[in-house]
């Protein structure tokens, strides 16, 4: 479970503050899939810093699973947008997904059989040798996948992990994620700028406004468990939930919270 | 095709060089600037297995045991200051002044604190070539990549493995630059360390040559020591390869895409 409450958030330096989160509260029960969305700049990636330990907040309570967040927490995985920068280039792809589990002490054996079943669910087997920039980058955010998956996490945080692939990838990469979600039965934190992308995949949608972030809307999202890129997209309460949520962005982008404006 | 002309652009010049030396040195008079084929000449008579044994050798073990020394001390160094703004805010100013010296200025007092033995000859080395490599590894240990050591963070990879899988490898592209910078340097310091102080080695033997006006085996001496730097650089160059085959990889790849 993931608890957010009262977040707030300042980056103070050279002279300027900038107001990042104003003030968020919001709760992600456990084995939810929630995406957050949001205009540019509201904040979405300070948000799951914090989450994921990253950051310290300048006020307010996170807490994962029960405790509060100090540090980055056991259990949680994050998958970063910035999937050429967050692999080892210099490990290759089985070195890559097993090395979160050497340092949690465990056995070669079961790194070996853990690795090739996470790399197998993402579909890279057969890559498992090469080093990670000799693949594509919808590859190499698979591989990024695995090695969340591997890792066993309760909680998975992924922030804007397709914006830089091109659009078919994406739609792959987001049915693996919903499989992944299922059948790890994670409680999953999906950050993206893509409304489409955020009805598509998520339980429950969450509205952020512009800076200072608050919480615009919650939406819960009533598609069947079943999502299918053709199917669901073209079901008419797909369109108009998707309405809604781009509604409501953009009216929060053009009556930002009155002293935000800044980032 | 393509392999045969990196091969003719690679030793084109130095081809072009030693012949235009050769060729032009033939039949030379002068007592100081004698003939190419003379120095070879010399070079054969003068470097025999008992004399890379008694002069080569112990120059090279001095150069080796400095060098390799001044990579570990510069590394280590580097990783910690380059790790804690609160031990490079309290070296820096201290580095900055040792940098300052010119390493060959130390030998006099090095010879009256420790002699003229091994140990001096290994500390000027050292003294001279654990700059470049600290500060370059100072250089790439605070450029890494956040994203990595974020995900390091999330993943809780901590201590020695994250050490040896983040720290020293995001550094050592600038690593290997610093100890690339730092092996001619090694070299100049054996010579002038034995230059002046010392009873053997490759730079005493040159410097007994000039002073005993034997003029073609001193230049053969300076042949040798060319000879010995392309070696280690070759030497060098195989090393990164197999160290850094993965950046110069990933920089090919950017490239392309």
């Amino acid at each position: 479970m993931l608890e957010v409450k009262n977040l707030h958030k300042v980056y103070d330096g050279h002279g300027r503050r900038v107001t990042a989160v104003g003030d968020l509260t919001f709760t992600v029960p456990e084995g939810q899939f929630a995406c957050v969305v949001g205009p540019s700049g509201c904040g979405k990636t300070t948000l799951l810093r914090v989450l994921a330990g990253l950051l310290p907040a300048t006020s307010g309570e996170v807490t994962v699973r029960g405790t509060p967040v100090t540090a980055p927490p056991p259990d949680l995985a994050v998958v970063f947008q910035e999937y050429g920068r967050s692999l080892f280039p210099w490990l290759r792809v089985r070195a890559n997904v097993e090395l979160p589990l050497k340092a949690q002490g465990m056995g070669r054996a079961q790194r070996r059989e853990l690795a090739s079943e996470a790399l197998e669910a993402v579909g890279l087997s057969d890559v498992d040798n090469a080093y990670p920039w000799q693949l594509s980058g919808g590859m190499q955010q698979r591989v990024a996948i695995a090695r969340a998956i591997a890792y066993q996490p309760k909680v998975l945080l992924m922030d804007e992990p397709f914006a830089a692939v091109d659009a078919q990838t994406r739609a792959d990469l987001e049915d693996l994620v919903r499989s992944v979600w299922q059948r790890l039965g994670v409680t999953l934190l999906f950050v993206t700028h893509d409304i489409d992308e955020a009805v598509y995949l998520g339980q429950r949608v969450i509205v952020l406004s512009a800076s200072p972030t608050t919480v615009a809307e919650d939406l819960a999202i009533d598609l069947p468990a079943e999502r299918d890129q053709l199917a669901t997209r073209s079901d008419p309460r797909f369109t108009e939930l998707r309405g809604q949520v781009y509604a409501r962005i953009q009216q929060v982008k053009r009556a930002p919270a009155a002293e935000g404006a800044s980032a | 095709m393509r392999f045969l002309r990196r091969v003719l652009l690679a030793l084109g010049l130095p081809v072009v060089l030693v012949a235009a030396w050769w060729f032009g040195s033939a039949g030379s008079q002068d007592f100081y600037w004698p003939s190419l084929s003379t120095i070879v000449d010399a070079f054969g008579r003068t470097w025999t297995w008992e004399m890379f044994q008694e002069q080569v050798f112990p120059s090279l073990w001095r150069l080796l045991a400095g060098y390799l020394i001044a990579v570990v001390v510069g590394v280590a160094l580097g990783v910690l200051i380059g790790t804690y703004g609160s031990v490079r805010a309290l070296l820096e100013p201290v580095l900055e002044f040792l940098r300052a010296f010119p390493p060959p200025v130390l030998v006099p007092a090095a010879i009256l604190l420790s002699g003229i033995g091994d140990r001096t000859k290994i500390l000027v080395i050292v003294f001279g070539c654990v700059w470049p490599v600290l500060l370059n590894t100072i250089e790439g240990v605070r450029g890494r990549d956040e994203v990595l050591s974020d995900t390091c963070r999330t993943y809780r990879v901590t201590g020695l493995l994250r050490l040896r899988h983040l720290v020293l490898r995001a550094a050592s592209p600038q690593i290997v630059t610093g100890a690339r910078q730092a092996l001619p340097l090694a070299i100049i310091l054996m010579v002038i360390s034995e230059i002046m102080a010392a009873n053997e080695g490759l730079g005493f033997t040159v410097l007994q040559f000039q002073r005993g006006f034997q003029i073609p085996e001193m230049w053969s001496g300076v042949l040798l020591l060319g000879l010995i730097g392309i070696v280690l650089s070759l030497l060098f160059r195989v090393a990164e390869r197999s160290l850094l085959g993965w950046y110069h990889g990933q920089r090919a790849g950017q490239r392309e895409f």
